[in-house]
């Protein structure tokens, strides 16, 4: 068996672990890199950075998933340009709300996941077999989300057989349900959920899309004091990526920022806070 | 009382080795070339079942012999780079480390078990232009025995490497097109086909890993590619 660092001793040269799993890979071959702080004492441990806001939405061609960058530990600012939005692969993406440390480790574990199955296999799996595969890591984290270290993602995709776009979210047992519209989560999500709620349709394309991401990420940080607003001082803006049959792409900054100024002068008429 | 049954170490070995010739000379011939784009690798296989395959970001792996043996070897080479990458960082993954990996391996098995891998494989590595000292290629051969050999321009695999190295050796150019490759690679293998075949697009496999895509390089044409390739020569 071929191994970059030390692990436990191997049976002969095909090694212990015949799977096409990375995660069974680690559990099996190198325990010692598992991602795994289960059995770290007792009481919350809440003095780690978390996540706050983050959000998917449907549109006509794909899917949308966006996060602010805030990241926050009690009542103080842990990071102000933490990047919570990861593409898993060429077609699918992963946000993250809850205890930073452990989601974007979980984020990371996901995408060698899913290229590990590609090469192993010579095809990449299906869109619901990659949410599944994220409900089964969750899952084992619950040791750790029962002492406060929560993992509670939002997954996206196109899903190139059905040609459209999914959305699942996750509790902490690893229960996965998709979202047939939108959804959003973290701190703020309540807000940015409300604000979609009011200004979606099916059929939006890209652009309406991303404007209604940014309007609902304004509302959030303007309603909860842990989800960070855009700040066109320090140019720290929205991680948006939109999904489609071409693959994961990044929403310019440019067009968040005109989509933010134009939320502003609506603001600055009065009336609601977007 | 009868004598005891003895070999020499000698006679084991060559034994062996032997046994290991015989079944990979009745394979099929593989060849990796280096051209302007990157690294390039056609086998000569009519099967669905893969030669060649992606190991990492700018590392590939292909094999001759007994599949059930080479395919367990291009496994095992994923799970080692995917370990190492995810353990480290990417970038960190290379194919020296690897080809030396799987010559431990192949030489270990070659001493210790009875039967000895019937396999031949390349490691083939793709340069980085990011980076001054990682902006050549490598190709990596590593025989049923363990022994390593690094090569430039072409590395050859197979039933039959005599023949189409000495092919090469003499219409080898370095700085091809992807298609100049492509019919250069096919016809270095016609050259070693038992009957002076002509090998067409579906009696071959070509993957290449294309130096400037970003992240993974790998790529695996399709028929019709090689096809329109092929046609166009």
């Amino acid at each position: 068996m071929l191994r970059p660092c030390s692990g436990g001793e191997p049976v002969d040269w095909r090694g212990n672990y015949q799977g096409s799993s990375f995660f069974e890979l680690l559990q099996v071959e190198q325990p010692q890199l598992m991602p795994n702080i289960s059995a770290m004492g007792q009481g919350p441990i809440d003095s780690i950075p978390h996540g706050t806001t983050v959000l998917a939405m449907r549109y006509e061609g794909g899917v949308l998933v966006a996060g602010d960058r805030l990241a926050t530990a009690g009542h103080s600012v842990a990071s102000r340009d933490v990047v919570k939005v990861f593409a898993t692969d060429s077609h699918s993406c992963m946000a993250i709300s809850g205890a930073a440390g452990p989601s974007i480790e979980m984020a990371k574990v996901l995408s060698v996941e899913l290229e590990h199955y590609e090469k192993i296999e010579g095809q990449a799996l299906e869109l619901d077999g990659k949410a599944n595969k994220l409900s089964q890591m969750i899952r084992q984290n619950l040791p750790a989300a029962m002492q406060g270290l929560a993992v509670v993602p939002l997954f996206a995709g196109f899903d190139l057989r059905r040609r459209s776009g999914r959305l699942w979210k996750f509790d902490i047992t690893g229960g996965r349900y998709e979202e047939a519209e939108f959804d959003a989560t973290g701190s703020g999500g309540i807000y940015a959920r409300e604000t979609i709620k009011q200004g979606w349709r099916s059929d939006m394309d890209q652009e309406s899309a991303a404007k209604l991401a940014v309007d609902a990420l304004t509302a959030a940080a303007d309603e909860d004091r842990a989800t960070g607003g855009i700040d066109l001082e320090r140019r720290i803006f929205p991680i948006v990526k939109l999904c489609s049959s071409a693959g994961v792409e990044d929403c310019l900054e440019a067009n968040i920022e005109s989509a933010y100024r134009d939320t502003l002068a609506r603001r600055a008429k009065g009336g609601s806070s977007s | 009382m009868s004598m005891p049954f003895y070999a020499s170490p000698e006679q084991i070995m060559a034994d062996k080795a032997e046994f290991a010739r015989k079944g990979i000379s009745r394979g099929k011939s593989i060849v990796a070339l280096e051209f302007a784009g990157g690294v390039l690798l056609v086998a000569e296989n009519a099967t669905s079942l893969s030669k060649v395959g992606e190991i990492y970001d700018r590392i590939a792996f292909a094999g001759v012999g007994k599949f059930s043996e080479f395919d367990q070897l291009r496994k095992i080479g994923v799970r080692f780079a995917d370990t190492k990458g995810y353990a480290y960082s990417r970038e960190d993954v290379a194919g020296q480390a690897l080809a030396n990996a799987y010559s431990q391996a192949i030489g270990e098995v070659f001493t210790r078990e009875m039967k000895p891998l019937e396999i031949e494989i390349i490691v083939a590595e793709v340069g980085d232009d990011r980076w001054e000292d990682h902006r050549k290629n490598s190709l990596y051969r590593v025989n049923f025995d363990g022994f390593i050999s690094d090569h430039a321009n072409y590395c050859v695999i197979g039933g039959n490497v005599a023949d189409v190295e000495t092919w090469l050796a003499s219409n080898y150019q370095a700085g091809l097109s992807t298609a100049d490759a492509v019919r250069m690679g096919k016809k270095a293998l016609d050259s070693g086909s038992e009957r002076g075949s002509n090998l067409t697009e579906t009696t071959l496999e070509v993957c290449l890993m294309d130096r400037t895509r970003p992240g993974r390089k790998f790529t695996r044409l399709s028929v019709e590619e090689v096809r329109v390739m092929l046609d166009n020569g």
